[in-house]
């Protein structure tokens, strides 16, 4: 890309805050932030949620993929303002206490991880795909996660991974209520 | 239940890693994620030309943006003898510019503020006046007479920075003279870069006592202590280096980048904790580049197929510096593995390289130091000569492989090969792959006029440098450490001198130990990266932590055992020479009920050691490995081409590895699904184009092409296992095996489509423009 | 890569925005799902001193299909189009498209609003809308107007809508039956803008000769462009192979492409003839009931 050295900067005034309501892991937060704080920075710099990573700053990547209201985005490619209001889930809210997600037992049986930087962002998007098509052809899952990037695994044990999932989300954990 | 099926997590169990506990609740701990009180931020100015002089840099409208506490200039570190380092092939790299930009991206000054959102803000407010220089892109210009000299500030008369040659190239030129066949190709492997998902990064701090704490990203923590030593001046004991978890490195950050320097000075001149986290554009402009080689390449043979010899001509492209990532004596790496899997009574290989204005380059991308360009080259051309020869590209290869029986085998280029049995490999991905019934589907498609491939790739790595006779990093040798402690109770803490990005380090050594110790690697503590704690090594990079730490790991368990042995025997009330080590245990000779596990005796080491025993029972061992080991593989796919639109679709790929003993073989195959989509993606997809300005057209993910999971073929694996004859459990390093065999595979695939056409090359990465091309020139015709 | 700052607003009422805008004379820019946008202002190439947030404004999602057209509002989530019983059955052109826009997850955010009225040639949704003869609803301090899609892209990133106006509404011409229609996208891999793009619609009549037909063309130019010679030669044509051929021809000449890391013109202009030809079989093959 060029990188363009003509673009004058506005002469910065005094920056602009806001008071957003957000309930973040079934947390409910109040919190006034700049206007321009992007999504990804109030979790992780805010609310210490580190789990969600930024990999790519251009919404390519996904390794900063959180649900918002149930549905995946990029947090590195939204405001923090825009949430007022909303839920919003990161992979710190995917366990319930010590028990595990079906989708994180599954990309740990699978081996549908190794440096550990795409996968909580990966994991949200399955999570949300499963919730659309519980039962997914090899294909769609492909698809379905191709808004994330993972540069270790080839990709082949986190559709595994998936699959898994998509198994145990069907059927009833054993033991549990 | 035998006692060694009780030992859980010992050497060849595919069980779950142990560090996805944290990974997958989102609690890994990155160096973004090191949060320190009062941490300031650091951001950088970067070049928008790649050579230029800068008439003035101005400061004070950036130090004007609220929460901008200092912006760092080459002049600021010329003050302190800062503004140049040296790189890993003692050449010198600018921190920051004091005079001249030489590249698109170049760090050109350090904005620290309190928060990132003002640290940008300064960014775009610090003034550069920049008059253009005429920029130097192709390194073959680049060494024609009146190209600007970029480099006068060392002496330079000229843009060449080395001639590196290795091989009898008399008797080469005398063999290829009298070879019946010879076939010669121009190959370009393009700059590509490792595009881990994390960037490049760091927190500096420097306490109260003086010493300075970085936590970095670094998969070679302790070189870059020594480093920073040198450089600083700061005694080696006043710092620390600590890798966390790294989101992948491939090669990627092993060097030292400009970033690192300027936030341990911003953390120094301000007194508070600086972090530095690269965005993914200056990730794409300014470091982590790889290959950039040149190759001219000729190859003989016998009207029967049989290789007579190999000559190699390179140019080496490197960018304004080099600081390429290659053992010291070695500038063009392991290059000279060139000649591959073939029994070449010689060969000729020569590398010159040049300064052009583009960032340094020359770090490995998933690779053992050039080992991709060689087995693409050797590759490609074996699969060319086939066509030529109107030979079965499969036939040709088991016609000419290095016997099973000649190993170990001395090559033409020096190197003594371990083990190998390179027709198994291809012989079992023929069979997975159906190969004989695909060339008749072949045969067929091409009669309807359908563009299908096949093409094999049978390449031989080099890896686990390395013997420290030959190979050192400024000086430093390339052994690697571990040192394993067991505790009272039988549980074992180990640190080593390597450091894992991913490759499961926490999960495979405590395999190697529980083996080694007869103790459940759920037992077993693994710790990398602190250079405060971790025994001194080399890093973990070239396929190397296996060979060297692995390595090493279990001998110091065996000098554990020497010792646990006595004590067993003392408990045992036997002599030391009654004790055997069997089943995991130590066990009075034809005696096995009469038995001590290491647990016991660990608790006895600590509770009741003999008489003149020390106690304890621990042991550190710096693992200098007699040679380096050579993994193998073959890998065959087939392709279909929509003629129309030059797209190519991978239908199959077969990939058969050989890496000796597997410690885990679900991490393995991951490793292996992870190599075969970074050898598709440069093969495909990926490259790093500069325009004729310097200009770099791929400066982000839009441009910068990853695979996602729809692009990346669906890879089907299989394995042969030979062990490597001297490591101590007969493993050999597999992490880069499929970057650097995939690609010719899949290129003779293409090819091997387009032979009606008549094409023998077509440079990398085949972009549909570049198929539709050939295939469109010939139609037109 | 953090963006600068700015004011922002979060209107109720789509004329509470139209006051902002007005307000703050070319300042402000919308924020819809802010999918591009976002990423300018991170890049620093966009520095609105303003932002008027629509998502707070009831009512501007949803799909409908009217008497004489299929309404669609601004602020639908481009994946939506895909899940839309409607569109897949009666539009698939843009069911097609919106498995294209991006990758799914920008498509959950990003919004048709959006993807038609932010200029850049290289968006899917404005070359379906020029084949489907589309017009926006544009609210302004001075009413509503509506814009016809082929009136509507002047040059890279410059529209007719004026800075002080919302796009609110897209209105898509009823599809009768014979209606068949199509989108096709060459990319390098998921989340790339396209080498080249081809949206059409055709009516087949009763005889089996084409009543009607528009052709779109996806990032071949400074916009995306409407094959106009291509699209009026297909009429009264019965779409034989070499109707098909010749139709690809006249689109490749309406395109413009520049050379980039996708290829060089020429390739670029043989792409847009290889699947205009494909992308009117597909369209085809839906006006007669395939898949």
């Amino acid at each position: 890309m060029a990188i363009d050295a003509a673009e004058v900067p506005r002469t910065p005034g005094p920056v602009t805050t806001r008071t957003i309501h957000v309930t973040v892991n079934g947390v409910s937060h109040t919190s006034t932030v700049q206007n321009r704080m992007l999504l990804v920075s109030y979790l992780r710099e805010r609310l210490r949620l580190t789990g969600t990573h930024i990999g790519c700053d251009t919404a390519h990547c996904g390794a900063c993929t959180v649900l918002v209201d149930g549905i995946p985005v990029k947090s590195c490619n939204l405001f923090a303002v825009q949430v007022d209001g909303r839920k919003v889930q990161t992979v710190e809210g995917l366990a319930s206490g010590a028990t595990l997600h079906p989708i994180q037992e599954a990309f740990h049986e699978e081996h549908g991880l190794q440096c550990g930087y795409c996968t909580p962002g990966m994991m949200l998007a399955s999570v949300a795909l499963l919730a659309h098509n519980p039962n997914p052809t090899e294909d769609e899952i492909r698809r379905g996660i191709s808004g994330n990037l993972c540069r270790c695994t080839g990709y082949v044990n986190i559709v595994r991974a998936i699959q898994h999932a998509a198994q145990k989300m069907q059927t009833p954990a054993k033991g549990g209520p | 239940m035998t006692p060694a099926e009780a030992l859980h997590g010992g050497i060849g169990q595919s069980i779950p890693r142990k560090e996805d506990a944290r990974f997958i609740r989102g609690k890994g701990n990155y160096v973004d994620d090191v949060d320190l009180p009062g941490t300031l931020f650091l951001d950088l100015v970067r070049s928008p030309y790649a050579h230029a002089k800068i008439t003035a840099l101005r400061k004070e409208k950036a130090l004007a943006v609220p929460g901008v506490l200092a912006v760092i200039t080459g002049a600021d570190l010329a003050a302190a003898k800062l503004a140049w380092m040296p790189t890993l092939m003692s050449d010198t790299q600018m921190v920051l510019p004091t005079d001249e930009v030489m590249f698109q991206g170049q760090e050109v000054a350090g904005v620290v503020a309190t928060d990132r959102y003002a640290a940008a803000d300064g960014v775009a407010a610090v003034e550069v006046d920049y008059e253009p220089l005429p920029v130097v892109v192709d390194p073959f210009r680049a060494l024609e007479p009146g190209a600007p000299v970029l480099r006068a500030d060392k002496g330079k008369k000229d843009n060449h920075i080395w001639h590196w040659e290795v091989g009898d190239k008399a008797a080469t030129e005398k063999a290829l003279k009298e070879s019946a066949v010879v076939i010669k190709e121009r190959l370009y492997i393009p700059r590509i870069h490792v595009s881990s998902i994390e960037t490049c990064g760091c927190v500096a701090q420097v306490d109260a006592m003086g010493k300075l704490t970085v936590w970095m990203t670094t998969q070679a923590p302790h070189a870059i202590r020594t480093v920073f030593a040198l450089v600083s001046g700061l005694p080696e004991n006043q710092i620390r280096i600590i890798s966390p978890d790294i989101g992948g490195g491939f090669g990627g950050k092993v060097p030292v980048y400009p970033g690192y320097v300027i936030a341990v000075v911003a953390a120094l001149t301000t007194g508070q904790p600086v972090k530095w986290v690269e965005d993914r554009t200056g990730n794409l402009t300014a470091d982590s580049f790889a290959r950039d080689y040149h190759i001219e390449a000729e190859l003989g043979a016998t009207k029967d197929g049989k290789l007579t010899a190999l000559r190699v001509k390179t140019l080496a492209d490197h960018g304004y510096t080099d600081a390429a990532a290659n053992p010291s004596k070695f500038p063009a790496g392991l290059f000279h593995i060139i000649t591959g899997s073939y029994p070449f009574a010689t060969a000729f290989v020569e590398v010159d390289a040049a300064y052009t204005n583009k960032p340094p380059g020359g770090i490995a991308y998933r690779c053992s130091f050039r080992v991709t360009e060689a087995a693409y080259t050797i590759e490609r051309l074996v699969d060319n000569m086939a066509h030529q020869l109107k030979m079965d590209p499969a036939e040709l290869r088991l016609k000419n492989f290095i016997p099973p029986e000649a190993f170990p085998f001395q090559s033409a280029l020096g190197w003594t090969y371990d083990s190998g049995n390179y027709g198994g490999a291809l012989k079992k991905a023929m069979e997975m792959i159906g190969y004989d019934a695909l060339r008749k589907e072949q045969a067929e498609k091409r009669r309807r006029g359908e563009l299908m491939g096949i093409g094999i790739s049978s390449f031989t790595e080099i890896v686990g440098a390395g013997p420290a006779k030959q190979f050192d990093i400024l000086g430093l040798k390339m052994f690697d450490s571990a040192e394993v402690r067991i505790h009272p109770t039988g549980k074992v803490l180990a640190r080593l001198g390597t450091k894992s990005q991913g490759q499961g380090h926490e999960t495979t050594y405590a395999q190697i130990l529980a083996e080694e110790l007869g103790i459940s690697s759920d037992y077993i503590t693994i710790e990398e990266g602190d250079t405060d704690t971790a025994p001194y090594g080399l890093g973990t990079y070239a396929s190397r932590s296996t060979p060297t730490s692995g390595a090493a790991a279990a001998v110091a368990a065996r000098k554990i055992r020497q010792k646990a042995a006595r004590i067993a025997a003392h408990l045992l009330e036997v002599s030391p020479d009654d004790i055997e080590w069997k089943d995991h245990k130590f066990q009075v000779k034809g005696v096995p009920d009469k038995s001590k596990t290491m647990a016991e005796v660990a608790f006895a080491a600590y509770t009741n050691p003999p008489e003149g025993e020390e106690a304890g029972l621990e042991a550190v061992d710096y693992y200098n490995p007699p040679n380096l080991t050579f993994p193998f593989g073959s890998y065959i796919c087939v392709v279909d081409i929509d003629k129309e639109t030059g797209q190519v679709k991978v239908r199959r790929f077969v990939a058969v590895d050989d890496c000796g003993v597997i410690i885990n073989p679900m991490i393995v195959e991951g490793q292996i699904h992870g190599g075969l989509t970074m050898g598709f993606a440069p093969a495909m997809m990926e490259e790093i184009p500069y325009d004729a300005e310097g200009n770099n057209r791929a400066g982000s993910f839009l441009e910068y092409l990853l695979p996602t999971a729809v692009e990346t073929p669906k890879w089907e694996t299989g394995k042969t296992t030979t062990p490597s004859p001297h490591h101590p459990f007969g493993a050999k390093g597999v992490g880069e095996s499929a970057t650097v065999g995939a690609p010719a595979a899949i290129v003779n695939a293409v090819l091997d489509a387009l032979e009606p056409y008549g094409v023998t090359n077509i440079d990398i990465p085949l972009s549909a423009h570049k198929v539709w091309k050939v295939i469109h020139s010939k139609d037109a015709a | 890569m953090y963006p600068p700052n700015f004011e922002y607003y979060a209107p109720k009422t789509v004329q509470e925005a139209i006051g902002l805008l007005d307000q703050h004379q070319g300042e402000a820019k919308v924020l819809a799902g802010g999918q591009s946008l976002i990423g300018m202002m991170k890049l620093r190439l966009a520095q609105p001193a303003a932002l008027i947030d629509i998502n707070r404004i009831p009512d501007l999602a949803y799909i409908r299909e009217e008497e004489a057209a299929l309404v669609i509002g601004a602020l639908t989530r481009t994946a939506e189009l895909g899940r839309s019983d409607v569109i897949r059955g009666r539009y698939p052109i843009l069911s097609d498209a919106s498995a294209e826009i991006a990758d799914p997850t920008v498509r959950n955010w990003g919004t048709v609003g959006g993807n038609l009225s932010h200029g850049d040639p290289g968006n899917d949704l404005p070359a379906c809308m020029l084949a489907l003869g589309a017009e926006y609803r544009a609210e302004g301090p001075k009413g509503a107007r509506m814009i016809p899609a082929r009136q509507f892209y002047q040059d890279s990133f410059v529209t007719a809508l004026q800075s002080n106006e919302v796009l609110t509404q897209v209105r898509i011409p009823r599809a009768g039956p014979g209606t068949g229609s199509a989108y096709s996208k060459m990319e390098r891999k998921v989340g790339d803008f396209a080498t080249a793009a081809v949206a059409v619609q055709l009516k087949v009549g009763k005889g089996g000769s084409i009543d009607a037909a528009g052709i779109g063309l996806t990032n071949v130019g400074p916009t995306a462009i409407f094959a106009a010679a291509a699209s009026e030669f297909l009429t009264g044509k019965t779409g034989s192979d070499s109707d098909l051929k010749r139709a690809g021809e006249l689109a490749a000449d309406a395109s413009r492409p520049f050379p980039d890391n996708r290829g060089p013109v020429e390739f670029k202009k043989d792409m847009v003839r290889v699947w205009t030809r494909r992308t009117i079989a597909h369209a085809l093959g839906r006006a007669k009931g395939g898949p």
